[in-house]
């Protein structure tokens, strides 16, 4: 069977109203769909392995955000599903992330290993 | 060893990653890969002779990384060919898909 | 001729938003031309591309009016590669996601798009000579 690496780089764009991130969600699905996906947070997505985000409380007039993201769990709800979730290091150091900080089952790699993560993947596919 | 099709989109002046994946480029071609960088659409701003980026000579320093430009995106900005860098091969789309088509081949859109 | 290959492409951007999504259109118009069969997963904005009820609109600026103006829509450039795919003995299969339609109330396409989902997408790739995803910024 194939294995496909996903890449996630952007983060925090629309989160609020699709109640996840798209592209978490989307490699959940494909996961669900039988498909060998492990996935790669880079850039500014390596924030959604940080435990304890919280985008609770919005109103806008009467209407309340009443069921909003929770980005950590999905991260944890797809190392569960056994997807291999790795995290880019130096993008965790950059943004001053540490590893104790990550929900538990994220692996970090190296910036300068990400090529032999795309060797060791049949497809990469970058969201 | 694999072949690589890396299509870089973006520039380096309104984002920072696109170094990156840059330097992605170079490591896939020091692993023995055949990498192609095809850039495309703002990608190409960096092709001007003369513009402040370090991509294309990062390319060049692999040695083994050739890169395309998409003839349209040049045109679209105005850069004619006598105002294209060194090292840079004119390309397009139709040369793309035959790349994305050849057996074995992992694109990679940044 | 058919070419006996097929790509798989995706990608994010609404309608006259990015230059990504032109470039999509390209990608998949060369393609077709080729005897690809390509197929095409739409996922969040770009459910709305193949809108049938898109109209052209005036440009006060230039001082013309929509006839004038000849302004594209995007489906009328998708219904248009349907044309192509079917003139060089190629398949075009666009499905728009649909939860990604739900959400955005993007309903009633050009003919020959149809509804789906990521399993679609998973399908495909594992059947193409290639896939390209294309994410949004």
């Amino acid at each position: 069977m194939a294995k496909y690496l996903s890449i996630v780089e952007r983060a925090y764009h629309g989160t609020l109203e699709e109640q996840d991130d798209t592209i978490l969600w989307v490699n959940h699905m494909f996961k669900n769909a039988g498909a060998d996906v492990s996935l790669l947070l880079r850039s500014n997505a390596v924030n959604y392995a940080v435990r304890g985000q919280d985008a609770s409380g919005l109103t806008f007039g009467k209407a309340a955000l009443s069921a909003p993201p929770t980005l950590d769990h999905d991260v944890e709800q797809l190392v569960k599903a056994g997807v291999a979730v790795f995290a880019v290091s130096e993008d965790l150091a950059d943004r001053g992330i540490e590893q104790g900080e990550l929900v538990s089952g994220v692996k970090t790699v190296g910036r300068r290993e990400v090529a032999k993560l795309f060797d060791q993947h049949d497809q990469v596919w970058h969201w | 060893m694999a072949q690589y099709l890396l299509i870089e989109s973006r520039d380096p002046y309104e984002y920072g990653d696109p170094e990156q994946f840059a330097d992605l480029a170079v490591d896939l071609a020091g692993a023995g890969n055949d990498v192609t960088f095809f850039l495309i659409q703002n990608g190409v701003l960096v092709t001007r002779k003369g513009a402040k980026a370090g991509t294309l000579q990062k390319l060049a320093g692999a040695g083994n990384v050739k890169v395309l430009v998409d003839e349209f995106s040049l045109r679209e900005r105005g850069i004619a060919k006598d105002k294209l860098a060194a090292g840079v091969t004119s390309s397009n789309v139709d040369q793309l898909v035959d790349l994305l088509a050849s057996d074995g081949c992992k694109a990679v859109w940044h | 001729m058919a070419s006996g290959k097929t790509l798989t492409i995706s990608l994010m951007d609404p309608p006259y938003e990015s230059e990504t999504t032109t470039t999509v259109l390209r990608i998949v118009d060369a393609a077709v031309r080729k005897g690809h069969n390509v197929n095409v997963f739409a996922y969040e904005g770009a459910v709305a591309l193949p809108m049938k009820t898109q109209a052209a609109h005036p440009n006060p600026v230039k001082g013309t009016t929509a006839e004038e103006g000849h302004h594209p829509t995007t489906s009328g450039f998708i219904s248009a590669l349907f044309e192509a795919a079917k003139a060089n003995d190629a398949k075009l299969d666009w499905v728009n996601c649909g939860l990604c339609v739900d959400e955005r109330g993007a309903n009633d396409w050009v003919e020959g798009v149809r509804r789906g989902g990521p399993g679609d997408f998973v399908k495909m790739a594992q059947e193409s000579t290639n896939t390209l995803v294309i994410g949004t910024r």
